[in-house]
Protein backbone atom coordinates (compact mmCIF):
# COMPACT_ATOMS: atom_id res chain seq x y z
CA UNK A 1 0.00 0.00 0.00
CA UNK A 2 3.34 2.25 0.18
CA UNK A 3 1.83 3.82 -3.41
CA UNK A 4 -1.35 4.84 -1.57
CA UNK A 5 0.72 7.45 0.54
CA UNK A 6 0.34 11.40 0.72
CA UNK A 7 0.91 14.56 1.67
CA UNK A 8 -2.04 15.95 1.75
CA UNK A 9 -5.52 14.49 0.53
CA UNK A 10 -7.74 17.17 -0.82
CA UNK A 11 -11.87 15.84 -0.90
CA UNK A 12 -13.74 17.07 -3.08
CA UNK A 13 -13.02 18.07 -6.68
CA UNK A 14 -15.00 21.45 -7.08
CA UNK A 15 -13.21 25.34 -7.57
CA UNK A 16 -11.99 24.91 -4.08
CA UNK A 17 -10.25 21.66 -3.88
CA UNK A 18 -9.09 22.15 -6.77
CA UNK A 19 -7.39 25.19 -6.00
CA UNK A 20 -6.51 23.97 -2.50
CA UNK A 21 -5.06 21.32 -4.36
CA UNK A 22 -3.11 23.25 -6.86
CA UNK A 23 -1.73 25.88 -4.58
CA UNK A 24 -0.87 22.38 -1.66
CA UNK A 25 1.36 21.06 -4.70
CA UNK A 26 3.17 23.93 -5.26
CA UNK A 27 4.14 24.74 -2.38
CA UNK A 28 5.82 21.65 -2.24
CA UNK A 29 3.46 18.81 -1.19
CA UNK A 30 2.59 15.48 -2.33
CA UNK A 31 -1.41 15.54 -2.76
CA UNK A 32 -4.03 13.34 -3.61
CA UNK A 33 -7.20 15.04 -4.86
CA UNK A 34 -10.64 12.64 -4.91
CA UNK A 35 -14.03 12.94 -6.24
CA UNK A 36 -17.20 10.80 -5.71
CA UNK A 37 -18.74 11.91 -8.85
CA UNK A 38 -17.87 9.86 -11.64
CA UNK A 39 -16.69 13.32 -13.49
CA UNK A 40 -14.95 15.99 -12.38
CA UNK A 41 -17.43 19.79 -12.89
CA UNK A 42 -20.61 17.40 -13.42
CA UNK A 43 -23.33 17.93 -12.36
CA UNK A 44 -23.55 21.90 -12.62
CA UNK A 45 -25.09 23.09 -8.78
CA UNK A 46 -24.68 26.40 -9.53
CA UNK A 47 -26.22 30.04 -11.33
CA UNK A 48 -22.57 30.03 -12.40
CA UNK A 49 -21.97 33.82 -12.14
CA UNK A 50 -18.76 35.04 -11.09
CA UNK A 51 -16.82 38.51 -11.85
CA UNK A 52 -13.96 39.32 -14.07
CA UNK A 53 -12.02 40.68 -11.54
CA UNK A 54 -12.54 37.31 -9.07
CA UNK A 55 -11.93 34.68 -11.71
CA UNK A 56 -8.76 36.27 -13.13
CA UNK A 57 -6.37 35.63 -9.75
CA UNK A 58 -6.77 32.27 -10.59
CA UNK A 59 -7.12 31.55 -14.59
CA UNK A 60 -6.33 32.72 -17.84
CA UNK A 61 -9.90 34.00 -18.80
CA UNK A 62 -10.91 31.21 -21.76
CA UNK A 63 -13.77 31.15 -24.22
CA UNK A 64 -14.23 27.91 -23.77
CA UNK A 65 -15.59 28.10 -20.29
CA UNK A 66 -17.07 31.67 -20.48
CA UNK A 67 -20.68 31.15 -22.08
CA UNK A 68 -21.26 35.05 -21.85
CA UNK A 69 -19.61 38.48 -20.44
CA UNK A 70 -22.43 40.47 -18.89
CA UNK A 71 -21.79 44.29 -18.11
CA UNK A 72 -24.58 45.18 -16.74
CA UNK A 73 -27.07 43.81 -13.85
CA UNK A 74 -30.54 44.54 -13.50
CA UNK A 75 -32.86 44.36 -10.26
CA UNK A 76 -36.05 43.61 -11.00
CA UNK A 77 -38.35 44.89 -8.26
CA UNK A 78 -41.82 43.09 -7.73
CA UNK A 79 -44.19 45.54 -9.21
CA UNK A 80 -42.00 44.80 -12.55
CA UNK A 81 -40.39 48.49 -12.55
CA UNK A 82 -36.42 47.86 -12.37
CA UNK A 83 -33.42 49.47 -11.73
CA UNK A 84 -29.74 48.42 -14.22
CA UNK A 85 -26.93 49.60 -12.10
CA UNK A 86 -23.44 49.52 -13.51
CA UNK A 87 -21.36 45.98 -12.28
CA UNK A 88 -17.84 47.18 -11.58
CA UNK A 89 -15.93 45.48 -13.84
CA UNK A 90 -18.18 42.85 -14.86
CA UNK A 91 -18.79 39.61 -15.33
CA UNK A 92 -18.78 36.05 -16.51
CA UNK A 93 -21.32 33.65 -16.70
CA UNK A 94 -19.41 30.39 -16.94
CA UNK A 95 -19.57 26.89 -18.21
CA UNK A 96 -18.79 25.19 -15.28
CA UNK A 97 -18.91 21.63 -16.47
CA UNK A 98 -15.61 23.13 -18.46
CA UNK A 99 -14.58 25.48 -16.01
CA UNK A 100 -14.00 22.95 -13.21
CA UNK A 101 -12.26 20.75 -15.38
CA UNK A 102 -9.75 23.40 -16.40
CA UNK A 103 -9.18 23.93 -12.73
CA UNK A 104 -8.54 20.50 -11.75
CA UNK A 105 -5.99 20.29 -15.01
CA UNK A 106 -4.15 23.15 -13.72
CA UNK A 107 -3.66 21.25 -10.18
CA UNK A 108 -2.50 17.98 -11.93
CA UNK A 109 -0.17 20.24 -14.35
CA UNK A 110 1.51 20.92 -10.99
CA UNK A 111 1.72 17.33 -9.74
CA UNK A 112 -1.76 16.25 -7.99
CA UNK A 113 -3.00 13.01 -8.49
CA UNK A 114 -6.28 12.75 -9.34
CA UNK A 115 -9.25 10.04 -8.74
CA UNK A 116 -12.78 10.31 -9.87
CA UNK A 117 -15.62 7.51 -8.52
CA UNK A 118 -13.88 7.87 -4.94
CA UNK A 119 -15.97 8.04 -2.31
CA UNK A 120 -14.90 8.96 0.69
CA UNK A 121 -17.00 7.55 3.64
CA UNK A 122 -14.70 7.76 6.74
CA UNK A 123 -11.47 9.45 8.42
CA UNK A 124 -9.11 6.59 8.71
CA UNK A 125 -7.77 6.77 12.57
CA UNK A 126 -4.27 5.11 14.73
CA UNK A 127 -4.69 5.55 18.13
CA UNK A 128 -7.35 7.82 17.91
CA UNK A 129 -5.15 10.25 15.53
CA UNK A 130 -6.19 10.69 11.91
CA UNK A 131 -4.11 9.40 9.61
CA UNK A 132 -5.82 9.42 6.15
CA UNK A 133 -9.23 8.62 4.64
CA UNK A 134 -11.48 5.40 3.83
CA UNK A 135 -13.03 5.00 0.55
CA UNK A 136 -15.03 3.29 -1.85
CA UNK A 137 -13.06 3.38 -5.15
CA UNK A 138 -14.98 1.60 -7.77
CA UNK A 139 -17.26 0.24 -4.97
CA UNK A 140 -13.81 -1.52 -3.50
CA UNK A 141 -12.72 -0.15 -0.07
CA UNK A 142 -9.11 1.56 0.45
CA UNK A 143 -8.25 2.97 3.29
CA UNK A 144 -5.64 5.95 2.02
CA UNK A 145 -2.52 7.37 4.19
CA UNK A 146 -1.91 11.02 4.61
CA UNK A 147 -0.54 13.52 6.76
CA UNK A 148 -3.38 16.11 6.49
CA UNK A 149 -6.92 16.16 5.14
CA UNK A 150 -8.30 18.70 3.22
CA UNK A 151 -11.96 19.08 2.97
CA UNK A 152 -13.86 20.52 0.26
CA UNK A 153 -16.77 18.38 -0.19
CA UNK A 154 -18.98 20.84 -0.58
CA UNK A 155 -22.62 21.69 0.88
CA UNK A 156 -23.32 17.88 1.88
CA UNK A 157 -19.58 18.07 3.94
CA UNK A 158 -18.94 15.24 6.11
CA UNK A 159 -15.54 15.12 6.43
CA UNK A 160 -15.68 17.78 8.87
CA UNK A 161 -17.93 16.49 11.30
CA UNK A 162 -16.26 13.05 11.21
CA UNK A 163 -13.07 15.49 12.57
CA UNK A 164 -15.33 16.85 15.43
CA UNK A 165 -16.24 20.23 13.79
CA UNK A 166 -19.81 21.27 13.56
CA UNK A 167 -21.06 22.05 10.26
CA UNK A 168 -24.35 22.07 10.27
CA UNK A 169 -26.14 24.67 8.41
CA UNK A 170 -28.92 26.24 10.41
CA UNK A 171 -32.23 25.86 7.97
CA UNK A 172 -32.41 29.87 8.07
CA UNK A 173 -28.92 30.08 6.62
CA UNK A 174 -29.66 27.14 3.77
CA UNK A 175 -30.96 28.64 1.10
CA UNK A 176 -32.56 25.90 -0.52
CA UNK A 177 -32.35 26.24 -4.63
CA UNK A 178 -33.71 25.12 -7.87
CA UNK A 179 -32.30 25.59 -11.35
CA UNK A 180 -33.44 25.32 -15.20
CA UNK A 181 -30.64 26.22 -17.95
CA UNK A 182 -33.80 27.14 -20.84
CA UNK A 183 -32.97 27.72 -24.53
CA UNK A 184 -35.07 29.23 -26.97
CA UNK A 185 -36.13 32.08 -24.90
CA UNK A 186 -34.93 35.73 -25.59
CA UNK A 187 -32.18 36.71 -23.49
CA UNK A 188 -29.57 39.87 -23.25
CA UNK A 189 -26.82 38.29 -22.99
CA UNK A 190 -25.07 41.77 -21.63
CA UNK A 191 -27.15 41.53 -18.33
CA UNK A 192 -27.91 39.62 -15.13
CA UNK A 193 -31.14 39.73 -14.36
CA UNK A 194 -32.31 39.70 -10.31
CA UNK A 195 -36.07 39.39 -9.47
CA UNK A 196 -37.17 39.92 -6.21
CA UNK A 197 -40.60 39.90 -4.16
CA UNK A 198 -42.73 37.23 -2.51
CA UNK A 199 -44.57 36.14 -5.69
CA UNK A 200 -40.87 34.79 -6.93
CA UNK A 201 -38.61 34.26 -3.97
CA UNK A 202 -39.69 35.43 -0.54
CA UNK A 203 -36.79 36.53 1.63
CA UNK A 204 -34.02 35.24 -1.32
CA UNK A 205 -33.81 36.45 -5.19
CA UNK A 206 -34.44 34.41 -8.60
CA UNK A 207 -31.85 34.84 -10.97
CA UNK A 208 -31.94 34.81 -15.04
CA UNK A 209 -28.19 34.11 -16.04
CA UNK A 210 -27.71 34.65 -19.29
CA UNK A 211 -25.71 32.00 -21.42
CA UNK A 212 -25.60 33.43 -24.67
CA UNK A 213 -28.16 35.13 -26.43
CA UNK A 214 -31.44 32.57 -26.55
CA UNK A 215 -30.25 30.68 -23.25
CA UNK A 216 -30.52 31.13 -20.03
CA UNK A 217 -29.78 29.88 -16.37
CA UNK A 218 -33.11 30.42 -14.57
CA UNK A 219 -33.17 29.81 -10.80
CA UNK A 220 -33.73 30.38 -7.03
CA UNK A 221 -33.15 30.52 -3.88
CA UNK A 222 -34.98 30.64 -0.50
CA UNK A 223 -34.09 30.14 3.20
CA UNK A 224 -35.12 26.85 4.24
CA UNK A 225 -37.27 28.87 7.04
CA UNK A 226 -39.26 30.38 3.87
CA UNK A 227 -39.18 26.71 1.87
CA UNK A 228 -40.90 25.26 4.52
CA UNK A 229 -44.05 26.78 3.17
CA UNK A 230 -43.48 26.41 -0.65
CA UNK A 231 -40.97 24.56 -2.17
CA UNK A 232 -38.01 25.92 -4.59
CA UNK A 233 -39.52 24.07 -7.58
CA UNK A 234 -42.91 25.01 -7.03
CA UNK A 235 -41.87 28.39 -7.31
CA UNK A 236 -39.41 27.92 -10.00
CA UNK A 237 -42.50 26.81 -12.30
CA UNK A 238 -44.37 29.07 -11.65
CA UNK A 239 -41.99 31.56 -12.65
CA UNK A 240 -40.88 29.53 -15.80
CA UNK A 241 -44.84 28.96 -16.33
CA UNK A 242 -45.67 32.26 -16.19
CA UNK A 243 -42.31 33.91 -18.04
CA UNK A 244 -41.02 31.65 -20.47
CA UNK A 245 -43.65 28.65 -21.31
CA UNK A 246 -42.52 26.58 -24.09
CA UNK A 247 -39.28 26.92 -24.22
CA UNK A 248 -36.82 23.50 -24.18
CA UNK A 249 -35.09 22.83 -20.93
CA UNK A 250 -31.46 21.88 -21.09
CA UNK A 251 -31.27 21.15 -17.43
CA UNK A 252 -33.05 20.52 -14.19
CA UNK A 253 -31.04 21.11 -11.03
CA UNK A 254 -31.37 21.04 -7.24
CA UNK A 255 -29.05 22.65 -4.67
CA UNK A 256 -28.33 24.08 -1.31
CA UNK A 257 -25.92 27.24 -0.19
CA UNK A 258 -25.22 27.98 2.86
CA UNK A 259 -25.31 31.76 3.39
CA UNK A 260 -23.84 31.82 6.91
CA UNK A 261 -20.88 33.64 8.33
CA UNK A 262 -17.77 30.87 7.74
CA UNK A 263 -17.77 28.09 10.04
CA UNK A 264 -16.79 28.80 13.85
CA UNK A 265 -14.36 26.19 13.37
CA UNK A 266 -12.56 25.89 9.92
CA UNK A 267 -9.34 23.65 11.68
CA UNK A 268 -8.75 20.61 13.91
CA UNK A 269 -6.17 19.02 14.29
CA UNK A 270 -4.78 17.85 10.53
CA UNK A 271 -8.15 18.55 8.97
CA UNK A 272 -9.34 21.87 7.27
CA UNK A 273 -12.34 22.75 5.91
CA UNK A 274 -12.45 24.87 2.34
CA UNK A 275 -15.15 25.97 -0.05
CA UNK A 276 -18.76 25.57 0.85
CA UNK A 277 -17.93 22.98 3.36
CA UNK A 278 -16.47 26.38 5.56
CA UNK A 279 -19.81 27.84 4.46
CA UNK A 280 -17.21 30.30 2.54
CA UNK A 281 -20.10 31.87 0.77
CA UNK A 282 -21.04 35.39 0.17
CA UNK A 283 -23.99 35.25 2.53
CA UNK A 284 -25.43 38.46 0.25
CA UNK A 285 -25.04 37.29 -3.55
CA UNK A 286 -24.97 33.42 -2.07
CA UNK A 287 -22.11 33.30 -5.03
CA UNK A 288 -19.34 30.56 -3.53
CA UNK A 289 -17.29 30.26 -6.77
CA UNK A 290 -14.40 32.42 -6.36
CA UNK A 291 -14.29 32.86 -2.78
CA UNK A 292 -14.11 28.94 -2.48
CA UNK A 293 -11.35 29.37 -4.72
CA UNK A 294 -9.71 32.13 -2.55
CA UNK A 295 -10.13 29.31 0.64
CA UNK A 296 -9.25 26.82 -1.37
CA UNK A 297 -6.02 28.61 -1.99
CA UNK A 298 -5.19 29.84 1.22
CA UNK A 299 -5.76 26.55 2.94
CA UNK A 300 -3.49 24.76 0.17
CA UNK A 301 -0.47 27.01 0.78
CA UNK A 302 -0.87 26.57 4.67
CA UNK A 303 -0.93 23.01 4.63
CA UNK A 304 2.18 23.13 2.24
CA UNK A 305 3.96 24.69 4.62
CA UNK A 306 2.99 22.60 7.59
CA UNK A 307 4.01 19.94 5.71
CA UNK A 308 7.31 21.42 4.84
CA UNK A 309 7.44 22.56 8.13
CA UNK A 310 6.40 19.19 9.97
CA UNK A 311 4.70 20.99 12.40
CA UNK A 312 0.65 20.35 11.90
CA UNK A 313 -0.07 22.95 14.45
CA UNK A 314 0.83 25.41 12.06
CA UNK A 315 -2.98 24.67 10.26
CA UNK A 316 -4.24 27.46 12.58
CA UNK A 317 -2.63 29.79 10.21
CA UNK A 318 -5.56 29.19 8.07
CA UNK A 319 -8.06 30.69 10.34
CA UNK A 320 -6.01 33.63 11.06
CA UNK A 321 -5.52 34.16 7.28
CA UNK A 322 -8.59 33.11 6.01
CA UNK A 323 -10.72 35.73 8.06
CA UNK A 324 -8.42 38.63 7.07
CA UNK A 325 -8.81 37.98 3.76
CA UNK A 326 -12.39 37.42 3.18
CA UNK A 327 -14.06 35.97 6.35
CA UNK A 328 -14.62 39.48 7.96
CA UNK A 329 -16.11 41.01 4.74
CA UNK A 330 -18.70 37.99 4.76
CA UNK A 331 -19.61 38.50 8.81
CA UNK A 332 -20.53 42.15 7.70
CA UNK A 333 -22.60 40.71 4.82
CA UNK A 334 -24.43 37.99 6.99
CA UNK A 335 -25.67 41.04 8.68
CA UNK A 336 -26.94 42.75 5.77
CA UNK A 337 -28.23 39.57 4.55
CA UNK A 338 -30.69 39.29 7.77
CA UNK A 339 -31.88 42.69 7.03
CA UNK A 340 -32.69 42.30 3.37
CA UNK A 341 -34.52 39.12 4.12
CA UNK A 342 -37.02 41.00 6.17
CA UNK A 343 -37.72 43.29 3.04
CA UNK A 344 -41.09 43.19 1.71
CA UNK A 345 -42.88 43.78 -1.35
CA UNK A 346 -43.34 47.40 -0.75
CA UNK A 347 -40.19 48.14 0.75
CA UNK A 348 -38.28 46.73 -2.67
CA UNK A 349 -40.96 48.89 -4.68
CA UNK A 350 -40.28 51.44 -2.71
CA UNK A 351 -35.66 51.31 -3.27
CA UNK A 352 -36.40 50.48 -6.88
CA UNK A 353 -38.40 53.96 -7.57
CA UNK A 354 -35.99 55.74 -5.36
CA UNK A 355 -32.87 54.34 -6.96
CA UNK A 356 -34.93 55.39 -10.95
CA UNK A 357 -34.54 59.11 -9.37
CA UNK A 358 -30.99 59.14 -9.44
CA UNK A 359 -28.83 59.95 -11.53
CA UNK A 360 -27.60 57.37 -14.41
CA UNK A 361 -23.96 57.40 -13.32
CA UNK A 362 -24.92 57.48 -9.56
CA UNK A 363 -26.78 54.00 -9.61
CA UNK A 364 -24.37 51.84 -8.46
CA UNK A 365 -25.02 49.07 -5.85
CA UNK A 366 -24.02 51.40 -2.91
CA UNK A 367 -25.45 54.54 -4.73
CA UNK A 368 -28.88 52.82 -4.79
CA UNK A 369 -28.30 51.42 -1.15
CA UNK A 370 -27.53 54.50 0.23
CA UNK A 371 -30.32 56.37 -1.60
CA UNK A 372 -33.13 53.39 0.03
CA UNK A 373 -31.65 54.15 3.33
CA UNK A 374 -32.27 58.29 2.69
CA UNK A 375 -35.59 57.47 0.90
CA UNK A 376 -36.89 54.67 3.79
CA UNK A 377 -35.51 56.29 7.35
CA UNK A 378 -36.97 53.17 8.69
CA UNK A 379 -34.67 51.08 7.24
CA UNK A 380 -32.00 53.30 8.55
CA UNK A 381 -32.79 51.91 11.78
CA UNK A 382 -32.92 48.18 10.51
CA UNK A 383 -29.74 48.42 8.90
CA UNK A 384 -27.92 50.46 12.19
CA UNK A 385 -29.58 47.08 14.47
CA UNK A 386 -27.97 44.86 12.18
CA UNK A 387 -24.28 46.63 12.31
CA UNK A 388 -24.67 47.22 16.00
CA UNK A 389 -25.63 43.82 16.83
CA UNK B 1 -31.58 10.55 20.56
CA UNK B 2 -32.66 8.37 18.45
CA UNK B 3 -36.11 7.11 17.83
CA UNK B 4 -37.88 4.20 17.43
CA UNK B 5 -40.65 4.87 14.97
CA UNK B 6 -38.87 6.15 11.72
CA UNK B 7 -41.21 9.31 10.18
CA UNK B 8 -39.03 10.57 7.20
CA UNK B 9 -39.07 8.95 4.05
CA UNK B 10 -36.93 9.70 1.11
CA UNK B 11 -39.12 8.96 -1.82
CA UNK B 12 -37.12 6.74 -4.48
CA UNK B 13 -35.74 7.24 -7.58
CA UNK B 14 -36.69 11.17 -7.36
CA UNK B 15 -33.61 12.88 -5.74
CA UNK B 16 -31.36 14.92 -7.83
CA UNK B 17 -28.42 14.15 -5.54
CA UNK B 18 -27.51 17.96 -4.58
CA UNK B 19 -27.04 18.07 -0.82
CA UNK B 20 -28.75 20.31 0.22
CA UNK B 21 -30.58 17.94 2.86
CA UNK B 22 -27.14 16.57 4.29
CA UNK B 23 -25.94 20.14 4.71
CA UNK B 24 -29.19 20.93 7.60
CA UNK B 25 -28.94 17.24 8.67
CA UNK B 26 -28.00 18.03 12.91
CA UNK B 27 -27.00 14.28 13.67
CA UNK B 28 -25.20 12.84 10.18
CA UNK B 29 -27.89 10.85 9.14
CA UNK B 30 -27.56 11.03 5.45
CA UNK B 31 -25.31 9.31 3.06
CA UNK B 32 -25.57 10.58 -0.40
CA UNK B 33 -23.00 9.13 -2.36
CA UNK B 34 -22.91 10.32 -6.41
CA UNK B 35 -26.42 8.84 -7.37
CA UNK B 36 -27.45 7.00 -4.29
CA UNK B 37 -29.37 8.86 -1.38
CA UNK B 38 -29.87 6.88 2.35
CA UNK B 39 -31.02 7.96 5.85
CA UNK B 40 -28.58 6.50 8.25
CA UNK B 41 -32.08 5.41 10.58
CA UNK B 42 -30.47 4.72 13.69
CA UNK B 43 -29.16 8.21 13.73
CA UNK B 44 -32.37 10.28 12.61
CA UNK B 45 -34.87 11.68 15.09
CA UNK B 46 -37.23 13.26 12.58
CA UNK B 47 -36.55 16.58 13.21
CA UNK B 48 -37.89 17.13 9.41
CA UNK B 49 -35.13 19.57 8.72
CA UNK B 50 -34.35 17.68 5.31
CA UNK B 51 -38.02 17.77 4.64
CA UNK B 52 -37.75 21.55 4.31
CA UNK B 53 -34.63 21.85 2.67
CA UNK B 54 -35.52 19.75 0.17
CA UNK B 55 -35.68 21.98 -3.01
CA UNK B 56 -37.33 19.01 -4.92
CA UNK B 57 -39.85 17.74 -2.03
CA UNK B 58 -37.93 14.50 -2.29
CA UNK B 59 -37.93 13.91 1.04
CA UNK B 60 -41.28 13.21 3.23
CA UNK B 61 -42.75 13.63 6.52
CA UNK B 62 -45.03 10.68 7.45
CA UNK B 63 -46.20 10.49 11.41
CA UNK B 64 -47.34 7.35 11.13
CA UNK B 65 -44.39 5.60 10.39
CA UNK B 66 -42.40 4.81 7.09
CA UNK B 67 -42.42 0.76 7.27
CA UNK B 68 -45.79 0.47 4.77
CA UNK B 69 -43.63 2.59 1.85
CA UNK B 70 -41.76 0.96 -0.70
CA UNK B 71 -37.54 1.77 -0.55
CA UNK B 72 -36.44 0.50 -3.64
CA UNK B 73 -37.05 2.49 -7.14
CA UNK B 74 -39.68 0.06 -8.96
CA UNK B 75 -38.02 -1.71 -11.81
CA UNK B 76 -41.09 -1.47 -14.58
CA UNK B 77 -42.57 1.32 -15.77
CA UNK B 78 -46.02 0.15 -15.59
CA UNK B 79 -44.83 -0.18 -11.56
CA UNK B 80 -44.01 3.27 -11.14
CA UNK B 81 -46.98 4.94 -12.34
CA UNK B 82 -49.07 2.88 -9.69
CA UNK B 83 -47.80 5.15 -6.89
Amino acid sequence: MKKFDYDIIVVGAGPAGSTAARYAAIGGAKVLMLEKDRDVGYPVRCGEAVSHEGVAQFIKPDPKWIASSVSKFRLIAPNGSSVVPKLDGGGYVLERRVFDYELAKLAASEGVEVITKAYVYDLLREDGKIVGVQTLIKDKKVDIRSKIVIAADGVESRVGKWAGMDTTCHIRDMESCAQMTLSGIEVDPDVLDFYFGDEVSPGGYLWVFPKGKDTANVGLGLSVEEAKKKSAIKFLHEFVDRKFPKVAMLTHIAGGVPCAKTNPEIVKENVILVGDAAHQVNPVSGGGIISGMIGGMIGGQVAAEAIVRGEVLHLREYDKRWHKRLGWRHDIFYNIRNAIGNFDDETYNNICDSALKLPEDKRTLGGIFRSALWNQPSMILDVAKVFLS
Amino acid sequence: MPQPHLMIHIVPGKCDYCGCCVGVCPEDAIELMESKIALIEDRCTNCRKCVWACPWEVIEFHRDGVDHLPKQIPQMINEAVKF
